[in-house]
């Protein structure tokens, strides 16, 4: 689903990704983990190129990023992206959040978008916040629709990058499930979290990153109960 | 001090001082405005464009237009360009023109910084969602960026409103002009200017008033 090859970042003089070699399956459910400063945010941020890579290859679903002739907007149509602020459209309502990409990109007819929309607020568990704008949201139900949203252009794969990071801790749990739900149905996922329990109960594969670089990766409880690696074994002494 | 103020002569220009300058004046300074916003956009956009020769350009009109005075600007539309391609200058459009140029290098500038000051992550939601930047610009950048530029657009209004008695200098009869024009007959310097600065400062006010009414309403209805 999503290959990667040599993938390399530099800001200026400052290197933040080496050489990241990785392939993603379909309906696989990658976590990224690792302190800050690791690169894991930059690297989801390459996949669908809101970062340019400075080297190397992306190959999503046969269509390679790193090729000028591609469409960018295109590829981003099939690649849903969640951050950590929301950055939901604070002058529109829930679902005009969730109905504005298909009606304006995918060109669907504006019933049937709004249709759309308001089976995935109903999905996301708040059907009832449909015309509420942003600022009337908690972050637990604004990160929902925003999820909502990401998935209103029917992706087939979700980045998640830290979703629940700007959250009040008794929120965490609805974002959570939402994307457990997600997993279930089988969609591709890369999250970048430090939900160390969202990874092993819900990750497919976890991949460590450290200054740049992927540094160790496994299966969830390969990764945490076994780490091999020494920088692993430092930070999951630190965060579990 | 032994001018005796007639508030009669008052009273009889008052009605030619609306009807041929507070009129034209307002008319003049609407369609100035509205033109102003619309090259005001462009050159705001061409100012955070990511190609460098578009922004050297917006510069450029910025610079030079709010980096040298307005009646310059009018005297050089007015007189100067004529002589170079050859034309007969009309007083509405050259009035029209220099204003309108002149404001939409300050609309510009409100623009920008209504611009850059919406969180990036907004348009980094729109183009995850697939949209260009067209797109996401128009749909969701800018009518945050205008709502955040209403109260010094309306700044930009009242100071355009006055800078329009300048095109007097050219000979259009907007409120400055008339004024002049009936001092020119009869001498009643004091009654004739100060009636024309009630009437400037009247509309003054109630632009700042219609400002601050749309402003409210904005808040009431505050999403962000």
């Amino acid at each position: 689903m999503i290959i990667v090859k040599n993938l390399s970042k530099s800001f200026g003089s400052l290197q933040v990704l080496k050489n990241i070699t990785n392939h993603i399956k379909e309906q696989e459910v990658v976590v990224v983990i690792g302190p800050s400063g690791s690169g894991k945010s930059t690297f989801l941020r390459c996949l669908n190129f809101l970062e340019s890579p400075t080297a190397g290859e992306i190959i999503i679903d046969g269509v390679s990023l790193t090729d000028k002739k591609t469409n960018i907007n295109r590829v981003r149509e099939e690649v849903g992206m969640v951050f950590q602020r929301f950055n939901l459209f604070p002058h529109m309502t829930a679902l005009e959040n969730v109905s504005l990409a298909p009606i304006k990109v995918r060109k669907m007819p504006k019933e049937e978008a709004m249709e759309v929309s308001r089976q995935l607020l109903k999905k996301v568990g708040l059907s009832d916040k449909a015309d509420v704008f942003p600022a009337q949201l908690s972050g637990g139900q604004m990160q929902r629709v925003a999820i909502a949203r990401a998935l209103a252009m029917k992706p087939k794969v979700m980045l998640f990058d830290e979703p629940t990071s700007a959250l009040d801790p008794e929120m965490v749990g609805e974002v959570l499930t939402v994307m457990k739900d997600l997993a279930k149905e089988g969609m591709t996922m890369v999250v970048v979290t430090h939900e160390m329990g969202f990874a092993r109960e819900v990750g497919d594969r976890v991949l460590f990153m450290d200054e740049g670089s992927i540094v160790e990766e496994g299966a969830p409880d390969q990764i945490f109960s076994r780490p091999q690696n020494e920088r692993t074994k430092a930070f999951l002494s630190k965060v579990l | 001090m032994n001018y005796v103020w007639q508030w009669d002569f008052v009273w009889e220009i008052l009605p030619r001082l609306i009807k041929h300058g507070v009129v034209i004046t307002v008319e003049l300074t609407t369609i100035s405005v509205c033109i102003g916003t619309v090259i005001g956009l462009v050159v705001a956009l061409l100012r955070i464009s990511k190609y460098k020769p578009l922004q050297w350009l917006g510069a450029a009109y910025t610079d030079f237009f709010r980096g040298t005075p307005l009646l310059v600007q009018i005297m050089i539309i007015h007189y100067a360009l004529p002589v170079v391609f050859n034309y007969t200058p009309v007083v509405w459009v050259s009035a029209i023109g220099a204003l309108s140029i002149n404001s939409g290098a300050y609309v510009a500038e409100i623009f920008r910084a209504g611009i850059q000051s919406i969180d990036k992550g907004q348009m980094e939601a729109g183009r995850s969602l697939g949209m260009t930047y067209g797109q996401a610009m128009r749909y969701i950048v800018l009518p945050q960026a205008f709502k955040i530029s209403i109260p010094p657009l309306g700044n930009e209004f009242i100071a355009l409103l006055k800078d329009s008695s300048l095109v007097m200098i050219i000979g259009l009869q907007e409120l400055m002009g008339t004024s002049k024009l009936i001092v020119g007959r009869q001498p009643r310097v004091l009654e004739t200017y100060l009636t024309a600065a009630v009437l400037y400062l009247i509309m003054t006010m109630s632009i700042s008033r219609l400002v601050r009414y749309a402003e409210r309403r904005l808040k009431a209805g505050d999403h962000s």
